[in-house]
């Protein structure tokens, strides 16, 4: 979004370096995010798109061989920083995989579960008002109200994506980032999703990783093709698309690698 | 060329059934021995739940039982029925010379006059009269009469004489023998005298054994193997903690018993012969094997959903709490309840700690001495009368039946959880 004529810019890449164990994954990227828009990384498979995402809400905590550096600025606060909580970030930055993960819970569990342990609802009425809200905003209240305290897994794979959609916006979070979420779906359920994306933007940054060139078209502004562990361009996805600088660039989007 | 491409296949084919004959004589080859096995021990084993009695006309004399007039229930309860019982034996035969006497004396086990006296207490009113009063035979007469003892040996190579056999037959005739359910076989302690000799108290030190190892190992397996898959960092030390828990799951038995012993008894000075001891160390034998399998459902558990609970801004905590553990419990109570049917059956390591003691009363603690069912056997099997052979595979058949309880248990569990969720 545009204040003014001026870009506000939410997430500040800058240098990040990341290691598994001694091999370098990604080597210095530097990507400045926009508010309120959808950004897509593409790339081929092992480019570290996905690693760049999970650097975002430290993710790559989890795996003990892993070792980040350089600076993420989110909000102008470093991420990296050691004062920095891990929850608090993650309440902040929501996060929807490429299998759809629901909870083996019940629907109703699955978008309470983020305001439970963040403590966000005060009441059971209130509760409830953020699980419709949450599902209404991810287009599954329809097709769910009635079952809510069914199992969630026992949904088709583009409601269970759209239920962690749901689930990932219950925190309200500020920034949403998507590991391919239309991979393990059928063209109906991506045209859903990317109708939903497109939604969710006016009220959250999102960044989305895809392997589709076309979904990257379809729902983005902004486009970073990565390779071999550099951000090789990045710039508005028109620009990408009709004219990019790099020739890399060019040839991966006109399918001649990749 | 073709021909040779026949050939090939046809070899192939009947390699295939070559394979499959082997698979099914193996599968019929242990179905046989399991045949074989069950029905050995339920052959010899279905007899121990009759008991032989007989029916003998007991006279109350009051003078005999040096009873006054219009005793009171304290009286009744303090006579003598010694005497009365004699009687009512010698009674069977009235020309019986002395050693006859001892002999018909014999015919019955040998507490006979509490059974007597538990006559009376039931209806006091009996003071004076004569009735016929159910008698537990000995051990001897009651595997005579279910045909477990080879009438046709010598006199002086059986136990039974010539003489108890005449009357036990003419007691037969008159229909003064009656064999019913052995409920004794349930309540009663062990005793020497087979006819008595009972699983109540094995089988309750079993279960208080079963409990205080379910209550240690437990908790404490399922806690180390939380922080082992989850919390704990990858390193050499952690790998060495694995090796170990695996080489403990391969510890005989026996050494655990004399760590009991060595540790238990002889340091911490826990009473001898006790469940309390015998649950200790079954459930250092247990513990490995429930850490593998807590262990082995905590890995099954998909990462995605840690992914999902981390990613939404759970701790390492809530994630495991909310979500991992509650997912591996169909598959670590499982496990459990496995280490336990295993620690169940274990004989050796109680044998070490003092378990194996002649226990003639139930237990009503962990604290009490106790045997348990495996050594039960083992004690029966030792013995030298027949009366115990049949005790032995009664024994071994309710302890048959409590694993496989147990083991439908755990099937039942995991089944249920798997069905609710996927």
């Amino acid at each position: 979004m545009r204040k003014n004529g001026v870009k506000m810019i939410k997430i500040k890449a800058k240098d990040v370096d990341v290691f598994y164990g001694k091999k370098q994954a990604l080597f210095n990227i530097s990507l400045d995010i926009e508010e309120n828009q959808v950004t897509a990384l593409i790339g081929p498979s092992g480019c570290g798109k996905s690693t760049f995402l999970r650097c975002l809400n430290r993710m790559n905590d989890v795996i003990d061989i892993c070792s980040v550096k350089g600076e993420i600025l989110i909000n102008d606060f470093n991420i990296n920083d050691k004062g920095c909580d891990v929850v608090r970030l993650r309440e902040k930055i929501g996060m929807v995989f490429q299998k759809p993960n629901p909870f083996p819970k019940t629907l109703y569990e699955n978008v309470s579960y983020g305001p439970t342990i963040h403590g966000i609802a005060q009441s059971k009425q209130e509760m409830d008002e953020i699980v419709e809200t949450s599902l209404k905003k991810a287009a599954l209240w329809e097709e769910v109200k009635d079952r809510l305290h069914e199992p969630g897994t026992g949904l088709s794979g583009g409601q269970q994506q759209r239920l962690c959609i749901a689930r990932a916006i219950s925190v309200r979070p500020e920034v949403i980032l998507m590991d391919e979420p239309c991979s393990a779906l059928d063209p109906i359920a991506t045209a859903q999703i990317e109708e939903l994306i497109d939604e969710l933007k006016k009220e959250h940054t999102i960044i989305i990783v895809t392997h589709s060139m076309a979904q990257a078209a379809r729902v983005s502004q902004n486009t970073g093709f990565f390779h071999l562990g550099q951000l090789i361009e990045h710039g508005s996805t028109d620009k990408i698309f009709k004219n990019p600088d790099n020739k890399k660039t060019q040839d991966y989007i006109t399918g001649r690698f990749g | 060329m073709n021909k040779n491409k026949e050939q090939l296949l046809n070899k192939r084919y009947k390699a295939e059934q070559r394979f499959r004959l082997y698979g099914q004589s193996a599968i019929f080859m242990a179905l046989l021995f399991l045949t074989i096995f069950i029905f050995k021990i339920f052959s010899t084993g279905y007899s121990a739940f009759q008991k032989t009695w007989l029916i003998v006309p007991v006279t109350f004399d009051a003078e005999l039982m040096m009873l006054d007039e219009n005793p009171t229930k304290q009286d009744i309860e303090d006579a003598d029925y010694y005497e009365i019982a004699l009687q009512s034996m010698w009674n069977l035969d009235p020309n019986a010379n002395e050693d006859q006497q001892n002999q018909l004396k014999r015919m019955v086990s040998y507490f006979f006059e509490r059974e007597i006296k538990q006559e009376l207490l039931k209806d006091p009113n009996l003071l004076g009269k004569t009735k016929e009063v159910y008698l537990t035979a000995s051990d001897d007469l009651d595997q005579v009469f279910k045909g477990n003892y080879p009438r046709d040996l010598p006199e002086d190579q059986r136990r039974v004489s010539d003489y108890q056999l005449k009357i036990f037959d003419q007691l037969v005739a008159n229909g003064k023998v009656e064999s019913k359910f052995n409920i004794s076989f349930f309540t009663n302690a062990d005793s020497r005298e087979a006819e008595l000799a009972g699983i109540a108290s094995s089988f309750m030190g079993s279960i208080f054994s079963i409990l205080v190892c379910l209550m240690i190992a437990f908790p404490v397996a399922v806690l180390a193997a939380i922080y082992l898959e989850e919390f704990a960092p990858k390193n050499r030390f952690t790998d060495f903690i694995e090796v170990n828990i695996n080489n403990l799951a391969a510890v005989p038995s026996i050494v655990f018993g004399l760590l009991g012993l060595g540790i238990l008894l002889a340091i911490f000075q826990l009473p001898r012969s006790t469940p309390l001891v015998g649950g200790i160390t079954l459930s250092l034998m247990t513990l490995p094997t429930i850490i593998i399998a807590a262990r082995a459902s905590l890995k099954a558990v998909p990462p995605s959903i840690r992914e999902a609970a981390l990613a939404m801004g759970a701790s390492r905590m809530q994630t495991t709490m909310h979500h991992t553990v509650p997912l591996s419990m169909p598959g670590t109570l499982s496990g459990t309840i496995i280490g336990l049917a295993q620690a169940l059956g274990e004989t050796a390591p109680l044998i070490l700690i003092g378990m194996v003691a002649f226990v003639n009363t139930i237990p009503g603690s962990p604290m009490d001495p106790a045997a348990s069912l495996p050594v039960q056997i083992y004690i029966w099997a030792e013995s030298a009368e027949r009366g115990f052979v049949e005790k032995v595979s009664a024994c071994i058949m309710v302890l048959l039946g409590f694993l496989i309880i147990m083991n439908l248990f755990a099937q039942i569990i995991r089944h249920k959880f798997e069905k609710k969720w996927s």
